[in-house]
Formats: structure tokens, sequence, C-alpha cells
């Protein structure tokens, strides 16, 4: 699952080679709220489920857990 | 979230736009002005909304609005209050919650036709185009409608989420038989929870909760989704009818948030001068926003005929609609 959101991360920047834990903050990658939710809309479209963003999601880990929790 | 019950274009009399007016309070509020009320910045609303500024309403009214852009598109169509079949209010509320706004501008203007509101919220004004066209195909030879929203009144002044995205004005259009409509298509996903505007509680003695003034609520990322989603849902059943995306010359969308706009820009690959914005300079204005940004598109000459338009509007409902129209030679 963090692979696929790595993934899916490194396209939406356009940084192939960019170094992404679960522990990476999305405040580090400088995604503000909105980008936050066109990355949630392309994985929704990869997973086939609605995803509700929540504002406790602060790092890339608690985004593989939220899905997790919804596969 | 797909429907195709009310998508009939083909089965329509035609509609063409006539005449188009605008008419914005005069007070401006910049978003420098918003920082020393309440705790944000330009450059934090900039980067999230493309807003630069917006006009709200102070000692005007929407109905001096409302009236000063319909007399503008009256005046432009030709056509006086008394030719008019019936006059059509997309408001979310007017100067009184009864009469109608239509009604109180009906007055203003000496018309003595039908006037009635109606509420599809942001999307108003494609339910409104999609009235008229209903009236145009039986027997009516000029609509009136008006879209005149202010939203100052029910934003939320103290949260700064969202009381920055929000304008007044009203914009107007009338519209006739002619023209070529190619889609014209509403809908509703039925949700009052992402996205609401409380009525007030009244002074009942026998109602048991007393609640404080209501405003505005908008869960902001939720409606973000819904919005890019139905605007990709209108051109997929346009596309349906045989217009693609390189078709469009103009993509109208309503003026929400500049990257609801992008967003949109982005999947169909077209370029961004296909899609004209004045949301810098307005701010969000609900259903005014589509007529306003017309109105200014028209006048500057961006509008010219033979050019096929995309109208896309989202809102509150939640409500949905996308209208095709291609400018006639004779407009």
């Amino acid at each position: 699952m963090l692979e696929k959101i790595q993934n899916v991360l490194r396209t939406h920047l356009d940084n192939e080679t960019l170094e992404i834990t679960a522990a990476t903050t999305f405040e580090e990658l400088d995604l503000d709220s909105l980008d936050l939710v066109e990355l949630v809309m392309s994985l929704e479209d990869e997973f086939g489920i609605g995803i509700e963003v929540e504002e406790t999601l602060v790092t890339v880990g608690d985004l593989v857990r939220l899905i997790e929790g919804l596969l | 979230m797909d429907s195709e019950h009310i998508n009939s274009a083909a089965a329509r009399t035609n509609l063409r736009i006539a005449g188009t007016g605008a008419a914005l309070p005069e007070r401006c509020v910049t978003n420098d002005e918003l920082s020393r009320l309440l705790d944000t910045s330009d450059e934090w609303i900039v980067t999230r909304t493309g807003i630069r500024e917006r006009r709200v309403v102070t000692t005007d009214t929407i109905t001096q609005l409302a009236v000063t852009a319909a007399r503008q598109a009256l005046a432009e169509a030709e056509v006086n209050a008394e030719q008019l079949d019936v006059i059509l209010c997309s408001t979310l509320e007017g100067d009184t919650k009864t009469p109608s706004l239509a009604c109180v501008v009906a007055g203003e203007l000496g018309a003595h036709c039908a006037a009635f509101d109606v509420n599809a919220a942001c999307a108003g004004f494609i339910y409104a185009l999609d009235i008229a066209s209903r009236y145009l195909q039986t027997g009516a030879s000029n609509v009136l409608i008006i879209c005149a929203e202010q939203m100052s009144r029910h934003a939320d002044w103290t949260d700064r989420r969202t009381c920055v995205l929000f304008g007044d004005g009203a914009g107007a259009v009338v519209a006739q038989r002619g023209g070529e409509l190619r889609h014209l298509h509403i809908s509703t996903d039925g949700d009052d929870a992402i996205l609401n505007i409380p009525t007030n509680s009244g002074n009942s003695p026998f109602a048991p909760d007393k609640q404080p003034p209501q405003f505005l609520h908008m869960d902001g990322g939720e409606v973000y989704k819904f919005a890019v989603k139905a605007v990709l849902r209108e051109l997929d059943l346009a596309a349906r009818s045989g217009i693609n995306a390189e078709d469009i010359d103009l993509y109208i969308i309503h003026q929400a948030n500049r990257r609801i706009i992008d967003a949109v820009r982005e999947r169909t690959g077209q370029p961004p001068e296909k899609f004209p914005v004045n949301i810098d300079r307005t701010g969000n204005m609900s259903s005014a926003t589509i007529p306003v940004l017309l109105h200014e598109l028209t006048q500057s000459g961006t509008v010219k005929s033979g050019q096929t338009l995309f109208f896309a509007a989202f809102g509150a409902g939640l409500t949905s609609g996308g209208c095709v129209l291609t400018i006639g030679k004779d407009d």
C-alpha cells in the first residue's frame, strides 16, 4: 500500500525519485489541503473506494492506515 | 451519479441568449483587508482559491443589483418589460423571504408576467436555463433570467476557511427562441451534510430547540471532489451527444475556486485560454458567477458569433448542471 501511494505521489508531484516514507508529512511535500484532495481522488479511482479527507491526515502513513481500513 | 433522464436538448425548442447584464456592489474587499480581520493572508487565499478581491453589499441592496443587471440585459435584447413572458430569479434569498426577489424585480421593472424564484444554489443559472427552455418550447418569446446572490449575508465572518471565498453580485440574461442549444442537463445528488446554510429557528413558543444564528457550512474537500466530478460528468454527457472537448470554444465554469477550474482543464487537455476566469475579482457569487462572467466576455468581445460555449455549475443540494450552446450568427 505504501508503495502504491508513493507511486501516485511521485506521479502527482512529477518527481520519480522523491524519497517518501510513512513518516513523511504532506506539509514536507508542500501539499496543501486541496492537493491532498486531488491525491485522494486519484487513489479513490485506483482502489474503487470513497475516501473522506480528514483533517487528522498529517503523514503518508496516516493515509496508508485510512485506506487499509477501507479495503 | 450517472443519469441522463432530463438530458433532452435534441427534443427542445432552441434557446438563444439575446442580451446580458451584470451588476456588482461598490464596496471592494481585498485579501489584505480580510487579513486584518481574520488570521489569513493574501498568499494563503490566492494559492488555494485564485481570489484576490470580492465585492460586498453595504448600503446597496441585492434588489438594486438584480434590477440593474436585468435592465442592461433587456436593453441589449431590445425587449421591454411588457414583452416578458416570465421572470426567473435564481437566488438563495432576496431582501425578503416573501415576496420573492423575482416579484420585487418585476415590480421595479413594471412587468406583470409570471415571476418566481428558483433555488438550486450555485447551479441556479443552469436550472433557470432549463426552465426557460421549457417555457420557450411551449410558446413563450422572452424569458428574463436573473441570478442575484448576497453571499456576504450567509457567510460566517468568523470562519476564515469559508468567508474569504464569497462575494455578492447579480447577472442577467434574456433568453429567446433561436440559437443552437446542443446539450442541457440538470441533476441532483441529494446530500445536505457537506454544504448547507441552515434556516434560523424563529421564536415559536412550541419549538423546543432554539439555535443561535446559523451560517454557511462547507466541507471544502468533499465539495471539491463533487465539483470536479460533476463538471466532468457534464462533459461526458455532452460527448455522448457528439460534442467533443475540442469542439468547445469557451468553458464557462461556475467560479467557485480557481483550483476546481484548473483540475477540470487538466483533465480535458484543452488550453487555458478556453477557461476564462473572473473569480480573482469577484469571489464565489453562487449562481451569479456564470451570467456575470458571460456578460463580461460578451462586452469584451471574447464571446463571438459561431462559438460553442460550455456552461457547468455545481452547488449545495448537491445540484449540478451543464449546457452547450452555439452562439448564432444573428446574435
